[in-house]
């Protein structure tokens, strides 16, 4: 089944705040390794309320991302979206680890 | 923990009054301050009794050490941070949108910037940050040193503590609440243990934070633990701390949350999951003081107010041999119960104007109103989830809400289903005899006497009648996804 995966970025980082991320990358793919697509998208601006409803209107299942305030992780689990929050590191390493099963929230990678 | 030979500031440091030296008497690993006292002083531990979080950061803004205080503010107390990113760990505005340090010259001096950081906890905190640097006897910038101050105390009251009914944001007006705002101020500035107990979602957590806030511990740490989210190893570990090597991967020693509440409080959530081993060993800290780490036969003296709170009945426990009666009687000096909502329904109506205040508003959407019968339903229902659920009602209805006033058809449905099934207990008979208006109002009335099929049919073909059959425009007014209205329609065989 097809996944679609949202990372705040920063620079080559899971960026530190949801909510100050200007910039995200989408991971679409089937669970396998080197089956990926991947695009960057860039936001008109920092705000949690609006990367919330993009995350919602993409059909993002899996969000990774650093810090990210109560409201809006309660919101996304709400929705039925997965958050793994408190993950510190490179996305290229995190996206190995989900692929892996093996991510967590606060994990430092 | 980083080696000794990374913390040493310069290799001519040692002739320095303030040389951070790799000789060594206890642990070989931890640096010593050197030539400052008569024999040298553990860094570390110099380090973790500063009140305020202290950060020492390389030029590339990466962490070196760390506080106690700054892992409890942030939240970040287990795992290696040495060499990760400050702004990764800190999480706060600042380093993010105005970073003193990225550029700094050799004129560089100590700045201060107010801002926020969210925590572990997903908590907004707001926080006034200095950066300074950290100079070479030859007078070369080196590394940085951050101080990082929680600023809650200080803020400015805003129009969300301006409150006639409001008490460190818990709001109610009825007499059970009164009652308890008005010993709340004594009862925190004394010094003796709390047990808060209550139903879910009657704010167990505020009322442990207020009584935090208001003491005169105020400054230190509020360490938040919930004894019933965690296996009973892991939770000793994470309560009292481990020493290095005490089991397989304890790869480093850890402070754990009564040491990282030292000065401050530390507040055991789920109280009554606390498993039996674990209560003796909170019972020796309640008669000592002390902690006993994992692994360490040396016992570490900490200053901590506990503040427990659960929902569960602890003298039952206890007769049941779950709950040890002689920590319920020391846990028990000052006791706090919370009404459920439906003993106090006259806060109902102040609670949601509060969340509709600041629902809208975090929302970015424009306060609605409340109609009569909405408001009816939200008064005769009994709020098994108390506060919370009911913040999370009026979430629903401020998402689902377009057109500015909230009507029922805008409250989740199992409101009306148990308000016109009658399931509630201590409905007021009013609430039975009930008459609500579907979607967008003014269309034909349903009433109570019917049943809940039959007015969500109707309420479905009133949605369709107003927008002229457009079931995408049908299924937003109704407050459903488009496949909700589909499988309703097919379900009462409206075509």
């Amino acid at each position: 089944m097809a996944t679609k995966v949202l990372i705040p970025l920063h620079e080559n980082d899971v960026a530190p705040r949801f909510d100050l991320a200007t910039e995200v990358l989408i991971v679409i793919g089937d669970g396998k390794a080197g089956s990926r697509e991947k695009k960057t998208v860039v936001l008109p601006r920092a705000s949690a309320e609006q990367l919330c409803h993009f995350i919602i209107t993409e059909g993002i299942q899996t969000v990774i991302c650093n810090g990210i305030e109560d409201d809006y992780y309660q919101y996304l689990t709400w929705k039925r979206i997965e958050v793994i929050d408190s993950v510190i590191g490179s996305i290229a390493v995190a996206l190995l680890r989900l692929i892996d099963g093996t991510l967590k929230a606060g994990d430092i990678l | 923990m980083a080696k000794t030979s990374s913390h040493k500031v310069d290799p001519n440091a040692g002739d320095s009054a303030h040389a951070i030296s790799s000789q060594s008497t206890a642990d070989p690993d931890s640096p010593q301050i050197t030539n400052l006292l008569n024999i040298p002083i553990d860094f570390f531990e110099f380090m973790d009794e500063i009140a305020i979080g202290v950060a020492i950061l390389r030029l590339d803004r990466k962490i070196v050490v760390m506080n106690q205080t700054l892992k409890a503010l942030t939240g970040f107390n287990q795992g290696n941070l040495f060499g990760v990113a400050c702004s990764h760990i800190l999480r706060s505005n600042v380093c993010l949108q105005s970073c003193p340090l990225l550029e700094p010259d050799e004129d560089f001096s100590p700045k201060c910037n107010d801002g926020n950081l969210i925590n572990r906890d997903r908590q907004l905190v707001p926080i006034r940050i200095t950066s300074a640097p950290l100079r070479s006897l030859s007078g070369k910038i080196v590394g940085f040193i951050e101080t990082v101050e929680d600023i809650r105390l200080l803020r400015k009251p805003d129009e969300t503590t301006l409150h006639a009914h409001k008490f460190n944001n818990i709001i109610g007006s009825s007499p059970e609440m009164e009652k308890i705002f008005q010993i709340l101020p004594s009862l925190a500035q004394s010094d003796s243990s709390v047990l808060i107990t209550g139903e879910t979602g009657t704010g167990k957590d505020m009322m442990a934070e207020a009584i935090h806030q208001l003491s005169s511990r105020a400054k230190g740490p509020f360490v938040k633990i919930n004894c019933g989210a965690l296996p009973e190893t892991l939770l000793e570990s994470e309560l009292f701390g481990h020493r290095k090597g005490a089991f397989t991967g304890a790869i480093e020693n850890r402070p754990g949350r009564f040491r990282l509440a030292h000065n401050g409080t530390l507040h055991l959530t789920e109280i009554g999951d606390l498993p039996l081993a674990l209560q003796v060993k909170l019972l020796t800290f309640l008669d000592d003081r002390e902690v006993f780490p994992i692994g360490s036969g040396k016992a570490v003296a900490v200053d901590v107010r506990i503040v427990a709170a659960t929902n569960r009945n602890l003298e039952q426990r206890a007769r049941d041999k779950q709950f040890r009666k002689d920590l319920l009687f020391r846990l028990n000096v000052i006791r706090l119960h919370l009404p459920p909502l439906r003993d106090r329904k006259g806060d109902i109506q102040l609670l949601v104007d509060h969340f509709l205040n600041s629902l809208s508003s975090q929302l970015g959407k424009q306060r609605p109103t409340i109609s009569r019968e909405a408001s009816k339903i939200l008064m005769a229902y009994h709020y098994p989830g108390n506060v919370r659920e009911l913040k999370n009602i009026v979430e629903y209805a401020v998402n689902i809400c377009a057109d500015g006033e909230i009507e029922p058809g805008h409250l989740p449905f199992y409101l009306m289903e148990s308000s016109n099934g009658g399931v509630p207990v201590g409905v007021p008979e009013a609430a039975s005899s009930l008459t609500f208006k579907t979607v967008e109002g003014g269309g034909p009335t349903a009433n109570s006497s019917q049943d809940w099929p039959t007015i969500e049919k109707q309420m479905i073909l009133d949605a369709l009648v107003r927008t002229g059959g457009r079931k995408n425009k049908a299924a937003a007014a109704l407050g459903w996804a488009r496949s909700t209205l589909y499988r309703k329609m097919k379900h009462y065989e409206i075509h």
